[in-house]
């Protein structure tokens, strides 16, 4: 099929729907976002239109440093879990029977139809003292006595890369499944192994897929919010959950609209870097 | 599929569906135009259930005002969305119950219509602290329960209940707690200030609020989980997970008597009592059939009515009340209570949360 760039203003016409519906759905709320996040904050009341930088100017402080560099810390670390565990499993599943790859998909989506809310509750309770998974490690003689595994930075993680871990092998899988198979062929027929093969043809031949998957993998952790609170202690809080507190508990909107700002920006920032480090990268 | 988008359908079709839905979707308005009924926002789970159970039904009955119970969010988050959808002109519900801080908030935008005290008899039943005005005197909502935040314990780790607040502080209680991870939520400023420094008075001074942030920092080592949702605390409580920490009172004393090993004590600095008002959205037009409701809620017998099935404290004059010296006991305590220094979280919030979540994350 032969791609022609659009001659007629007609052409333009499919795309008034999406453009429609990202301008309702995203431009206009980002846009009262910003807007809201100069307001002046009355802490006896709600706000007032304004256009001050109060709101940036609490923001910029230590504190807030430390949780957002912790956010970004934590986001980035489930983005390569999820990745490193994915990409081997996916290659492998691409490999599999057709009924297991459908079983597998299966029950990776499966995954994704459960809330925030019981990933965090169930592993709450497998990671506890009283019914978690140290028991059975008694049981077999391992441990002496069952001990609580959360709130901990490890109980975070686990439940973040369980939650992320299905979209990443969904985004990989399309990738893993397209390639060449005559790629890793050739490579055997050379004399690599397996694994050597794995590392020095089908990684570099997916680069751009990973770094892509890595990016999604890690703004979707960065929104986070209920498996830090559920699971970690307060300093593995992320800023999304402050933001949380600040909207809804304290209600502070401007404050809270103006981190949220802050998180974009610095999202948007890490992105584009790794986009022009990507094409850098390429071109040398 | 392809055959679905090729049936013709007429432009009569299109236009006859487009008053049909039209006309279903004001359908609602044109009811509510015809009957009495009233818009009644509680806490939604347990509260709004025994809420439905208990009280409205009965209310119905005896008035001929129907009663849409809506689940509202705990926190400010229905002060928010009352507040914006007052600037627009509509209520999501037209009497809610509200928290203290979030009642002292709505008065500052005048969210709150004033009520006319002549159209509630009842109101002289209600003990005096329970009648929430504004500066100028107009009332602005109406106590319409209690309830107390006691120190909890799991019976099969604690064999001994705790007397005191101090047992928070005490080093043998190592990770041991469960605390409310806000502080206009949790009141522990002031259950610090009355077990250490003599008295909520403490905090009226900066150099005050600051030294009980100081003392209250000494029980972080024993905090294992700050939680904002209460059902995380309620399962690990149960479990002795997490075997002692602050919770209500209520539902505390509800699960005991399912059988659950968990207790409520007042300890002896006294229990922290926080209430929540009816108060009635400026925009709304039910402003008749909520006297009625603000008043039928006002009568003693429906104050027992609640303490005996919902566990909450009387906002009502004790002797007016025909509960027994046990049902009283059962939801309130002859202890002098911990009333939480609200203003502070009107006049001080924002320092105050600063301070606050520094502590517990730093």
């Amino acid at each position: 099929m032969r791609r022609e760039a659009p001659q007629k203003l007609t052409d333009y016409g499919p795309l008034v729907f999406p453009a429609g519906m990202l301008i309702v759905f995203f431009v206009v709320p980002f846009a009262t976002m910003i807007a809201v996040s100069f307001f002046r904050r009355d802490p006896s009341g709600f706000y007032t239109p304004d256009f001050v930088f109060d709101n940036y100017a609490r923001f910029l402080s230590l504190f807030f440093g430390k949780v957002l560099g912790f956010s970004l810390f934590l986001a980035v670390t489930v983005a390569i879990c999820c990745v490193v565990l994915a990409v081997p499993f996916t290659y492998l599943l691409s490999r599999a029977k057709r009924r297991t790859q459908v079983l597998w998909l299966v029950a990776l989506l499966s995954i994704l139809s459960l809330s925030e809310v019981i990933i965090g509750f169930a592993w709450s309770t497998l990671f506890s003292r009283t019914a978690g998974i140290t028991n059975l490690l008694v049981m077999l003689g391992i441990m002496d006595q069952p001990v609580a595994l959360n709130p901990s930075f490890g109980a975070v993680l686990t439940a973040m890369t369980y939650q992320a871990l299905p979209y990443t092998v969904l985004v990989l899988y399309p990738a893993l499944v397209r390639l060449d198979p005559t790629l890793t062929e050739a490579a055997r027929t050379l004399g690599a192994s397996p694994v050597k093969s794995f590392f020095t043809v089908v990684v570099p031949a997916l680069r751009n897929t990973i770094v892509a998957t890595l990016i999604m993998v890690f703004i979707f952790a960065l929104g986070s919010y209920l498996l830090p609170q559920i699971l970690g202690r307060p300093q593995h809080w992320t800023l999304s959950v402050l933001i949380t507190d600040q909207a809804i508990y304290q209600s502070n909107m401007p404050f809270a609209a103006a981190m949220a700002v802050f998180l974009v920006l610095v999202t948007l920032g890490l992105v584009a870097l790794t986009v022009i480090a990507g094409r850098k990268g390429e071109a040398a | 599929m392809r055959d679905i988008l090729k049936t013709n359908v007429s432009r009569r079709a299109v236009l006859g569906a487009g008053v049909a839905g039209a006309s279903l979707l004001a359908m609602p308005a044109i009811l509510r135009a015809q009957d009495k009924s009233l818009k009644v926002g509680v806490y939604g789970g347990y509260f709004k259930d025994s809420f439905d159970k208990n009280i409205f039904a009965d209310f119905t009955k005896e008035t001929g005002i129907a009663v849409e119970s809506i689940a509202e969010p705990t926190g400010e988050a229905w002060l928010v969305q009352l507040e914006q959808a007052a600037k627009a002109g509509q209520a999501p519900a037209d009497v809610s119950m509200m928290s203290q801080v979030a009642m002292l908030k709505g008065q500052s935008t005048e969210l709150w219509a004033p009520l006319d005290a002549a159209k509630i008899p009842n109101l002289s039943n209600l003990i005096d602290h329970f009648v929430n005005k504004y500066p100028d005197g107009r009332l602005a909502g109406v106590g319409a329960v209690a309830w107390y935040i006691t120190l909890v314990t799991n019976t099969d780790v604690f064999k001994e209940a705790p007397t005191s607040w101090t047992a928070l502080w005490d080093p043998a209680n190592a990770d041991k707690l469960g605390l409310l991870a806000l502080v206009s939520n949790s009141f522990l400023l002031e259950v610090t200030a009355k077990t250490h420094f003599g008295g909520t008075n403490a905090l009226d001074t900066e150099e005050g609020l600051l030294k009980a942030f100081e003392k209250l920092a000494e029980v972080k080592p024993n905090v294992r989980l700050w939680y904002r949702d209460e059902a995380q605390f309620e399962q690990s409580l149960k479990s002795g997970e997490i075997p002692m920490g602050q919770y209500y009172h209520d539902v505390t004393g509800l699960a005991a008597a399912d059988g659950q090993p968990v207790r409520s004590t007042f300890p002896k600095e006294g229990g922290i009592m926080d209430s929540g008002c009816w108060a009635l959205s400026r925009a709304s037009s039910k402003v008749e059939e909520a006297h009625i409701f603000i008043n039928y809620m006002s009568q003693p017998k429906i104050q027992a009515l609640l303490s005996r099935k919902v566990g909450t404290a009387p906002t009502v004059k004790r002797d007016l009340i025909d509960l027994t010296a046990e049902e009283f006991a059962a939801v309130s305590s002859d202890i002098d209570p911990i009333i939480p220094r609200y203003d502070l979280y009107t006049t001080k919030a924002d320092w105050l949360n600063q301070k606050w979540t520094e502590m517990i994350a730093g």
